[in-house]
This record gives structure tokens, C-alpha cells and sequence, in this order.
């Protein structure tokens, strides 16, 4: 940030921060010059007008000895003012001077630099300053003092970690290789990089300044009787707070307002010296369209998706995807990144990410046809009906709970623990786990990736479903995990009878476990057909150009084909 | 993990240290002697001698500090230079009050500010604004306004809580709770927007990572995701913002006590400010770095029992 004729327009061009530097102003004013805004002495008692309310002569009332409170607030500023000032000074000087040398120099003064940080920071400061109001009696300046030092530490963190961001930068090298001294360096370029933060911490320390002042006033320390100070104002509301509660009122106003013209000034100066941020623009929900009843379904089919259709906002991500899925068999879904696998299979057990939404389809599973805004009916295929895998195995386990407790976890209600473990033990066996009770306990940043794809696979099919949804199961698997666990969901899908769907980017992958395929692009389903007939006979240009790029084709030496130029090849070839 | 303990330990020795002999180096820096101020303006000369060596006062400081800190280690924190009780014990008397007080803020802090945090990441509109605005309002009023508008309000006007003074547990847990109340809603109002805060963010981070999506997909139902392993996952970051409150709280219960005429610490502390009694300070002074102190490794000890990593290395 620089104070650019651009940084004042944004800076004053913000509502609430002209408003707090506008009392932040009058409060300075009446500070400096008390006498000039109101026409009463602050000590001047009025027997007649004890614990008055607000009325034409006394505009804020009068206190338990009828003095007018407004010309007590007034008076009182000055106190309050010079405190945050002093403690303002000090700060700037101590915490500026001690960041910048210590993120400029490094070194063994950089290390005392963060040692005396991280130990003021870590003091109870309100003790520290009951401890010198007590040794320096009836003064506020030295407590003031006293919280600049102790504030010192965080503006003296904020600097040194901007100093040590510019000291990266090419051109202060720069400068020092053209043999321009450390002084010029720091006032010249550095210096003009951190005042931006510095001001910024500078505001906010004052709100807490001011919070302080009022504090110690209250506490009857660091001012004399019957003198005006804002913290003593609220110590003689509090005093007569049974038969005149207005008091409070105006002298925590008084505070209030102050502290917080001093917090939207800093968060002014922050908005102010950051870019222009705006929200981004909430993702319309689509309504969703119930298309006519589906009556092609045909009979066998264990799960049926018609005309899927999914929207983020005005962008429609997948469009009019339907396919069947019969027992036993393993679809796969192959296409480019982005092309709507994923989402097409989220879609129909209702896991779609925020801000994005199925806008039109259905699925029809065990004989249910469920639109797929029916976010709990989709709910409940989750675990029972539809198991699911995932990418990531270890992104899918929560790193906080033991493998042990991830199974149990799902299973059904109403067993003992004993039965519980006994039903883990057995799941984890079933996918080639050895050491099942070793295992068990450990802590998913203890296993490896393949064996937290075993748990991830165990898990889903606790339950018993009859449909398994694998997204990429090994795509972040080493080449010979990737195998093991192929084979391991080959070898349960017959044993279980269960229908697999399997998205892959991976024609190895397809060729190797697949019954059927479906070749999606731009979220539409291209053609879907036998393995063997989508490897013989590619009806779609699309699938001839995606078999092609197959990187495992590759010849040494040419660069990795690519789907655009096989496309771009073959249309060449066409014309 | 007890490494973990007896190393934060170590590192806290020396804040003990800088805390304890800062205080007695301001002793030093006084205007004015302190025998002096004892004795008054009658004192002889002879009178004054003695009375320097019956303090300690004519060794030089760092023997004194030294002494002192022996001392303190053997549990003897010497005597208020006014009352002559032991500071000890007028210590030990008060600081009930003062950790019920912090831990009365510590669970309203956590249970609001999570609670709100928690509905905030999940239904987010109305709910982030009220906690903007508590924030707001935290911020911009001083904690014992607040508690003397709370008195107005629920002591004076409607009768509900006790305006001032203490009730010891032995006369009734209702009492004691009630004469707590406001002094821990005073407090807690200062913090609980900044728990919330620090909750809506963690959670709304948590809810989008994938392991949230694959126990969904197990069908793990939405209550034990969210309250069991999102909040889990969340609780490191707000952990240490609840530390931070509580040594806050330290702050607040200086104020509210002195308000509320609570026989705690802070008010202990204020007043041996207020008579000048060094003594009695610098005993308070060393109470409170060291609840500061276990404040704080009670926070580090918690991320290893959140943290399985932490806690298995």
C-alpha cells in the first residue's frame, strides 16, 4: 500500500470509515480544546440538578453532584487521547524499529528478536499493568507507556514477516548490489512497503488503547479525583446505578464509539490498502424438471439412470446421461478429466458438491424410481444399496479415528462390540488384510495408500450392497497396488454378485475388469457398447481418438499423444 | 506425548522468570523509598534503617530477587506489607473464585461459540451476521459496562441474580451459581463471537474435505458426521482460540470482580495495587503467569489428544 491519491478516494470513499475518521477528528478537537464545546466547568456542581436526565441545560444530564456529564465526557477526552497517543508512540517506535531490523539483518538479533515477541505475547498484560500503576501511584502515563511495550510485540511480528517478504524480492538485492547502504535501503524501499500493515495494526491497537485507559480509570488507578477521566465517568455511573441508570448511557457511549471509530478505521485502511473483494456470486439453485416417466427400464437391470442432467448456475456440467447396469457385470465410465464421470455417479446417490445440482433425471434401482431431487430417498441407497469408493483412500479416511472405529462405524445397529470387531475382523480378511487386529488400530497416517484403499473397499461393502460405485479406485496407486486391487474387486464383484461401476480415465483399466463401457465427453454420453466391440469396432470418432492417446502407445522419443490431435488427425484424414 | 508436557514445561520456566523479575525491577525503578512510605513522615533515621533491613531492601536488587525466588519455591511468598497475613494464604483463599469464574467462561465460551459456529457453517445468512454482530459488540464494550448494565438490567430492574457479592459453594450451589452468573456472562459476551468465528470457519474447511463425502457415501448419518468427526477435525484451531479467551478471561475477571465485589484474585490484585502493597502484588502477579502457564499446556496437551499423529510420534 502507498498513499496514492487512489488510496485516499477508496479509503474515504467507504461510508463507515469517513464516519469513524470524522469522530475520531471531533474527538481529537474537543480533546485539544474542551473548553470550546461546552460552557460548563466539569466540576461545577449544581445541587439542584442531581441525577438529572437529558434536558435543555444539561444536553446529557447531571451526575450525583450535578455536574453536567457532557462537559465531563468532553474534559475527559483529553486523558483518554493523550494515553492512546503515548502508547501509540511507543508502539510505532518499539515495534517498527525492532520488525525491520530484525527482518532485514537476520542473525542471532532476528532469533532475540522472536524470543522477546513470543515472551511478551504470552504475558497476562492487564497484571503487568496493574503492576506498574501500582509502583507509579496515581499516573497514567507510564501504564500507557507500559501497554505500547507490551503491544509492541505483534506490530513488531506483523513488520518483521512484511520485511522479510520484501528482503525477498529482486529489486532490494538489486539495490544492494548497487551498493546502496542498509539505511537508504530500509527508508527507501523497504520502509514504504510495510507502512500499509502498520498503520492497519497501529488503528486497532488504538481501540485497544482506549479499552485500557477506560479500564484503569475504572479501576480508580492512574487518575486523581475529582478529575474527568472516561473510565472514572463509568465508576460513578456505577455508583449510582440503582436510582440513576441513564449515566451508563452516555459515558459507555462515549467509550463505545471511540473504540469502535478506531476498529473501522483499521478495517477501512485494510479493505482500503487490499484489492477491491467481492463476493462471489452465489450459484442459483436450478429447478429441478421431472421428465416424463422413463419407459424404456429394461427388466433385470439392477440400476438404471434416465436422462441425468446436471447444472452449476447457468452451466450445465452433464446433460441427458442415461445407462443400465445388470447384476454381476462392471461398467466402466471412460473419459477426460472434467467430461462428467464423477458427477454422474454422485448424482445418483445425491453426493453432488455444493453449488451444484441435478436438474433433470432419475434412477431406478430394486424397482424404485427415484428423481434425483429427492436428496433422502437418494440418501438411503447410500452403505445398504450403493457402496462407493473413492480416488484418494487416504483423503476418504478421517485422520482422527482408528481404522477399527471407521469399520465399526458402519456397521448395523444393535450388535455387542464384541460382535461388532468379530464383523470388522471378518471385512478387513476379506480384502487380503493380514495382522487384521494390528491394523484395527492403527491410525490412517499409518497405513499405506494400497492398504487404505483395502479398508476404503472393507468399508463400503459392510453393508452388503449389491451395487458398487468405484471412482478412479487406482488411479493414485503405485503399478503393482493397481493390479492387487483390481484383482481384489474382480474377484468380490463374482463372489458377491455385485454390479460394479468403475470410472476410469484408464482404457488398461477397462480392458482389464470391465464387461461394458461408456465413453462420456463435455458431460454426454458418446456410445456405449461391449468392451470387446468399443476395442474393435469404436463406433464414435471421439472413442477412436481416446484409445489412441493411450500414453502406454507412446513410441520413445515423440511427444505424448494427445485426444485434440488424434481428433484433429482423423478429421484431417476425413476431409 | 509426556515428552511433549515436560517440554512445554521447560519453555515455560523462563516466562515464569522474565514475569517475576520484571516485577521486581519495577519495584526498584519506584519513585520514593518503600520503608519510607511505611513509616510516614515521623519515622527516625534509626527507625528507617531497620526497617530497610527487616524488608531486604538494603541488599542489592538481584540478591533480593534471588532470595525472593527461593523463597517462593519453598512455597513462602512472604507477607502483605500492610495486613502482615502471609501472601499465601490471602492468596489461596481468593483463587477459587477466580478459576470458577474462568472456567464458567471457558464453558459458555465453548458450548455458544460452537454451537453458533457449528449452525452458522451450516445454514450460514442469519446466523453469521448475529455472530458479527456479537462480535461487534464484544469488541467496541468494555467488559465491565457491560456488567454494569447486566446488574441494571437483571439485578436492579428484574431481581433475578444477586447486584454484588460473593456466596461461598457451602451455603448452597443455587446461590453460589447465582452470585457467578452475570460476572461469567460479562466475561464470556467479550468472547463467545470469536469461538463462533473460529468454529464456522474450521467447520465450512472440514465439510469439504473428502473423507466427509466417503462417509456419506458409507451411509453414516448427517448428526454423527458433523458433531462426531467434522467437529473433531475442527477442534484443533478452536482449541487454541479457547486458550486464548481463557487467558482473556484472566483480564475479565480483574474487572468483574472489582464490579460484582467478587473476593477473587483480580480484585486482590487491584487493590494491593491501589495500596501500594508489593508484596501481595507480585504474589498475585506470579499466580497468574502461572495459571497463564497452565492455561497454555493445557491447550498443547489437548491437541495431542485431538491430534493422533501428534500424539503417537
Amino acid at each position: 500500500m502507498s498513499v496514492t491519491p487512489s488510496f485516499a478516494r477508496r479509503l474515504l470513499g467507504r461510508p463507515l470509515t469517513l464516519i469513524a475518521l470524522v469522530w475520531i477528528a471531533f474527538i481529537v478537537a474537543i480533546a485539544l480544546f474542551p473548553e470550546h464545546f461546552t460552557s460548563y466547568d466539569p466540576l461545577d456542581q449544581d445541587l439542584l440538578d442531581i441525577k438529572q436526565g437529558p434536558s435543555a441545560d444539561h444536553w446529557l444530564g447531571a451526575d450525583a453532584l450535578g455536574r453536567d456529564i457532557l462537559s465531563r465526557i468532553i474534559f475527559g477526552a483529553r486523558d483518554t487521547i493523550l494515553g492512546v497517543v503515548e502508547a501509540l508512540v511507543v508502539v510505532a517506535a518499539l515495534g517498527v524499529a525492532l520488525g525491520l531490523t530484525a527482518g532485514l539483518f537476520g542473525g542471532w538479533w532476528d532469533a532475540l528478536a522472536r524470543q522477546y515477541i513470543d515472551v511478551l505475547q504470552s504475558l497476562p498484560t492487564i497484571v503487568i499493568l496493574l503492576a506498574v500503576l501500582a509502583v507509579f501511584g496515581q499516573s497514567m502515563l507510564p501504564a500507557m507507556a507500559a501497554l505500547g511495550v507490551l503491544g509492541s510485540a505483534g506490530v513488531a511480528r506483523v513488520v518483521r514477516s512484511a520485511t522479510l517478504a520484501v528482503r525477498e524480492e529482486l529489486y532490494i538485492a538489486a539495490a544492494r548490489l548497487s551498493g546502496l547502504g542498509e539505511t537508504y535501503i530500509l527508508v527507501n524501499h523497504v520502509l514504504p512497503r510495510v507502512i500499509g500493515p502498520v498503520v492497519v495494526q497501529l488503528a486497532l491497537f488504538a481501540a485497544i488503547a482506549v479499552l485500557v485507559q477506560t479500564g484503569v480509570a475504572f479501576l480508580g488507578l492512574g487518575v486523581a479525583p475529582p478529575a474527568p477521566a472516561w473510565g472514572s465517568l463509568i465508576y460513578d455511573a456505577a455508583a449510582s446505578l440503582n436510582d440513576f441508570p441513564w449515566m451508563l448511557a452516555p459515558t459507555g457511549g462515549a467509550v463505545a464509539l471511540t473504540i469502535l471509530a478506531f476498529g473501522l478505521l483499521g478495517d477501512g485502511l485494510r479493505d482500503a490498502s487490499t484489492e477491491t473483494w467481492t463476493r462471489p456470486a452465489q450459484a442459483r439453485r436450478g429447478a429441478y424438471r421431472a421428465g416424463p416417466a422413463p419407459a424404456d427400464l429394461p427388466t433385470g437391470a439392477r440400476l438404471s439412470a434416465r436422462g441425468v442432467t446436471i447444472v452449476a448456475g447457468d452451466k450445465t456440467l452433464v446433460e441427458n446421461v442415461s445407462f443400465d447396469l445388470f447384476p454381476g457385470e462392471t461398467l466402466g465410465i471412460v473419459g477426460e478429466s472434467g467430461s462428467g464421470k464423477t458427477l454422474t455417479m454422485m448424482a445418483l446417490i445425491g453426493l453432488l458438491p455444493p453449488g451444484v445440482v441435478a436438474s433433470s433425471g432419475m434412477v431406478a434401482v430394486e424397482g424404485r424410481t427415484i428423481p434425483l431431487d429427492d436428496q433422502r430417498a437418494l440418501r438411503s441407497l447410500r452403505g445398504a444399496t450403493i457402496g462407493a469408493i473413492f480416488q484418494d483412500p487416504m483423503a476418504a479416511l478421517d485422520p482422527c479415528f482408528s481404522i477399527g472405529h471407521h469399520l465399526e462405524e458402519v456397521c448395523e445397529a444393535g450388535l455387542s462390540r464384541t460382535e461388532r470387531r468379530a464383523r470388522v475382523a471378518a471385512a478387513l480378511a476379506q480384502v487380503h488384510i493380514r495382522d487384521v487386529e494390528e491394523v484395527m488400530r492403527r491410525y490412517p497416517h499409518q497405513i499405506s495408500g494400497g492398504m487404505a484403499q483395502r479398508v476404503g473397499i472393507a468399508r463400503a461393502l459392510m453393508k452388503s450392497p449389491r451395487i458398487l460405485f468405484a471412482d478412479e479406485p487406482t488411479t493414485a496407486l503405485d503399478v503393482t497396488v493397481q493390479a492387487e486391487i483390481l484383482e481384489l474387486l474382480r474377484m468380490l464383484s463374482r463372489e458377491r454378485a455385485m454390479a460394479v461401476v468403475m470410472v476410469t480415465h484408464d482404457w488398461g483399466v477397462v480392458a482389464d475388469i470391465c464387461d461394458r463401457a461408456m465413453v462420456m465427453r463435455h458431460g454426454r454420453a458418446l456410445e456405449t457398447a461391449d468392451v470387446f466391440d468399443i476395442f474393435e469396432r469404436p463406433a464414435h470418432p471421439y472413442t477412436r481418438a481416446l484409445l489412441a492417446a493411450n500414453p502406454h502407445a507412446a513410441e520413445p522419443g515423440h511427444a505424448l499423444p494427445t485426444v485434440d490431435d488424434k481428433l484433429a488427425t482423423m478429421k484431417g484424414a476425413a476431409q | 506425548m509426556l515428552s511433549l508436557v515436560l517440554r512445554r514445561l521447560a519453555l515455560s520456566v523462563p516466562l515464569v522468570i522474565v514475569v517475576t523479575a520484571l516485577t521486581f525491577a519495577l519495584e526498584s525503578l519506584a519513585p520514593g523509598d518503600l520503608a519510607r512510605t511505611i513509616l510516614g513522615a515521623d519515622g527516625t533515621e534509626e527507625q528507617y534503617q531497620a526497617l530497610r533491613r527487616d524488608l531486604g531492601l538494603d541488599q542489592p536488587l538481584i540478591v533480593q530477587y534471588f532470595e525472593w525466588l527461593w523463597r517462593a519455591l519453598h512455597g513462602d511468598l512472604g507477607q502483605s506489607f500492610f495486613t502482615k497475613e502471609s501472601v499465601v494464604t490471602l492468596i489461596n483463599a481468593r483463587v477459587g473464585v477466580t478459576v470458577s469464574i474462568m472456567l464458567g467462561v471457558l464453558v459458555v465460551c465453548a458450548a455458544l461459540g460452537i454451537a453458533l459456529g457449528v449452525a452458522s457453517a451450516l445454514r450460514g445468512g442469519f446466523l453469521g451476521r448475529a455472530i458479527d454482530l456479537l462480535s461487534l459488540v464484544g469488541l467496541i464494550f468494555p467488559s465491565f459496562w457491560v456488567a454494569l448494565v447486566l446488574i441494571s438490567i437483571f439485578a436492579v430492574t428484574l431481581r433475578w441474580f444477586p447486584a454484588t457479592g460473593y456466596s461461598p459453594m457451602h451455603d448452597g450451589i443455587g446461590l453460589w451459581a447465582a452470585s457467578l452468573t452475570l460476572p461469567i456472562v460479562a466475561v464470556s459476551l467479550h468472547s463467545i463471537a470469536n469461538v463462533a468465528k473460529q468454529a464456522r470457519d474450521s467447520m465450512a474447511e472440514v465439510l469439504g474435505r473428502d473423507f466427509i463425502r466417503a462417509l456419506r457415501a458409507c451411509g453414516v448419518s448427517e448428526a454423527s458426521i458433523i458433531w462426531k468427526h467434522a467437529l473433531r477435525n475442527a477442534a484443533l484451531p478452536v482449541v487454541t482460540v479457547l486458550g486464548i479467551v481463557l487467558v482473556g478471561a484472566i483480564s475479565g475477571a480483574v474487572f468483574v470482580e472489582r464490579v460484582f465485589v467478587l473476593p477473587g484474585l483480580g480484585s486482590l490484585a487491584v487493590s494491593a495495587a491501589l495500596d501500594k502493597d508489593i508484596a501481595l502484588l507480585q504474589g498475585v502477579t506470579l499466580y497468574f503467569t502461572l495459571l497463564t502457564v497452565l492455561i497454555n499446556l493445557a491447550i498443547d496437551t489437548s491437541y495431542g489428544w485431538l491430534n493422533p499423529k501428534v500424539r503417537l510420534s
